[in-house]
């Protein structure tokens, strides 16, 4: 198997914070790897790395076969980058970003202007080419950063946070593209903190926490590693709740969260089933709702780093730095 | 698209220098193409300096100088100072701007010379420049100012003074670099602009104000480029103030251009 990315104990500090704790990744030519994590975990800074924005203070690592320190220039040539926030110049239309990038890759202006006016096609933009990209929506915008990051065909595309702030359909039209940008034989690096999308559309996903990868594997291969079983428990009164609460995570041995009045836990053994049954019996809490199902990878993630992925305050500061 | 293909094939270690004069071109084009989109960018850079000269000339002229007319001679090459000083405010704004939108970092994950990025906006300032100092030239000339020493006096002001903007303007851009919104780097040029270019002697002569001021407006390096330009557009003292003017130009240049380099190196 041939790898478009590798990366070998990757450390950067900013100051007396370390960002990376010693990454390794190693992806394979032509497949979506998901780097999942909450705000903060480290991977922007990855990204960052890996497309030669920033240096390493420790360890290496490669791109297209380039080494991203010592042929910083040649790993340009291969990669596209989608950064976080939309980075399209907003002053410009659709077709003069694209024009800009194309000309700066050294096409011609006939060539740039056939490359833009294709990719402005093919991501439904053409109707919006000659408006300037501040008129545009949080989608459209998206979109024309996507098709700025591939002009110049790149064999490696980074993806950073590419659907933070979209609307559930420009998600999936975002989606889509990379899907057949996949099929063309691309490979991408896609960060996220939607689990749902690296289950969606990535090959392999690494769980990323304090700056180091804490699991790897597929989707499947994430879920079954931590038990990917879920106890759910809803008492049909709330006042139940604080016992139900001690029953679930006594029996499971790991602690409950609450989500209104359900209560949810990890378990590993399937035989907790009964025992639970009992004990609330015992106790004498009626339940509206027993169950037992796969974790999905938010529990997932939840189990691994003992913390949730999505935190309010950070998608507030998202949305700001969007508007 | 061949092309493209044909450059990936082949991938070269660094940006010739050619390339990057190229790469600076496309980006200083990318910074001029926005006024199309932003008219306002270009009434900007017109209409205050326009009306700064017929509100100075008019409004002040009588009373400083006798007459509008001889005010004019003596203010308007000053005012081509004060402007110039804050169209310079426009490279560390529009570099802030692309530093916090993340356009930089578009710019710099692509195979363009380390360099273009900035040049191809200084050079795009440096064209907004010229257009100013020409309109100005233009507006003072329908007013009734005439130059003194030709068409060569007036190529060798305008050379002049955009040599100092050029060095003036990597104030800006450590300015640009440091704050973190664009609009701070426009409350710095009023905060230090104004007071530097009213204390100089570009609207009043330095023997009406205070004694205690006359001598700061003395080494005022805008007292010394307006004096280099009035020696070049009307009369006076030509190689003091021209020697001066560019001394100024290589300290500023000498102390504050490796501090922007550093601060941007810093940043991204």
């Amino acid at each position: 198997m041939t790898y478009a990315i590798r990366a070998e104990g990757l450390v950067r500090r900013f100051g007396d914070t370390t960002a990376l704790a010693g990454v390794d990744l190693a992806v394979p030519t032509g497949t979506v790897f998901g780097l999942l994590g909450p705000n903060g975990a480290g991977k922007t800074t990855t990204v960052r790395v890996l497309a030669t924005l920033l240096t390493a203070d420790e360890g290496h690592a490669t791109v297209g076969g380039y080494d991203v320190r010592r042929d910083a220039h040649r790993v340009r040539q291969v990669i596209g980058l989608t950064g976080q926030y939309a980075s399209v110049d907003e002053a410009l239309t659709g077709t003069e970003n694209l024009l800009l990038i194309g000309r700066l890759l050294g096409l011609t202006r006939a060539q740039a202007r056939a490359r833009a006016a294709e990719l402005l096609a093919d991501f439904q933009l053409s109707d919006a080419a000659g408006r300037a990209a501040k008129t545009y929506s949080g989608g459209m915008r998206r979109r024309l950063d996507l098709a700025a990051s591939l002009v110049g065909r790149p064999q490696v595309l980074f993806l950073d946070e590419p659907t933070t702030g979209l609307d559930p359909r420009s998600r999936n039209e975002l989606w889509d593209i990379v899907r057949t940008l996949v099929a063309d034989g691309v490979t991408v690096l896609l960060t996220t903190q939607y689990l749902e999308e690296a289950d969606q559309l990535a090959r392999e996903i690494a769980v990323v926490d304090h700056g180091r990868v804490i699991a790897q594997g597929t989707p499947e291969e994430l879920k079954a590693k931590t038990g990917g079983q879920v106890l759910t428990v809803r008492p049909v009164d709330p006042a139940d709740l604080p016992t139900v609460l001690a029953v679930a995570g006594e029996v499971a041995r790991s602690t409950p969260e609450i989500a209104q009045t359900t209560v949810t836990v990890p378990v590993n053994d399937p035989d907790v089933l009964p025992t639970v049954v009992r004990r609330l019996d015992a106790a004498g809490v009626r339940v509206a709702e027993l169950a037992l199902r796969g974790a999905s990878l938010d529990e997932v993630f939840l189990s691994l780093t003992g913390h949730r992925t999505e935190e309010d305050a950070d998608t507030d500061a998202m949305e700001e730095s969007l508007a | 698209m061949t092309a493209a293909t044909a450059t990936l094939a082949a991938p070269a270690r660094r940006s010739g220098v050619v390339a990057g004069l190229r790469h600076t071109a496309t980006l200083a084009w990318r910074s001029l193409v926005q006024i199309k989109h932003n008219p306002m960018e270009l009434l900007d850079l017109s209409i205050q300096p326009v009306m700064f000269v017929l509100l100075f000339t008019y409004v002040f002229g009588t009373a400083i100088a006798g007459s509008s007319g001889d005010y004019l001679r003596f203010m308007l090459p000053g005012i081509m100072v004060q402007n110039a000083l804050f169209a310079t405010m426009t490279t560390g704004f529009g570099l802030n701007q692309d530093l916090t939108k993340g356009v930089f970092d578009r710019l710099r994950a692509l195979p363009i010379a380390r360099w273009a990025p900035l040049a191809g906006r200084i050079l795009a300032d440096t064209v907004k420049q010229a257009w100013s100092i020409a309109l100005l030239l233009v507006v003072g000339m329908i007013l009734g100012f005439r130059v003194g020493n030709g068409l060569l006096g007036v190529l060798a002001a305008f050379v002049l003074l955009l040599a100092f903007t050029l060095a003036a303007a990597w104030i800006s851009v450590l300015v640009g670099v440091l704050v973190n919104e664009p609009e701070k780097v426009q409350i710095f040029g009023f905060m230090v602009i104004f007071p530097l270019t009213f204390t100089s002697n570009i609207f009043v002569p330095t023997d009406r104000m205070p004694g205690w001021l006359q001598h700061w407006v003395e080494i005022n390096p805008v007292t010394v480029v307006a004096d280099a330009l009035r020696g070049l557009l009307v009369a006076g003292p030509v190689a003091g103030p021209v020697a001066q003017t560019l001394l100024w130009a290589v300290g500023l240049a000498a102390v504050f251009a490796p501090l922007a380099v550093r601060a941007l190196r810093r940043r991204v």
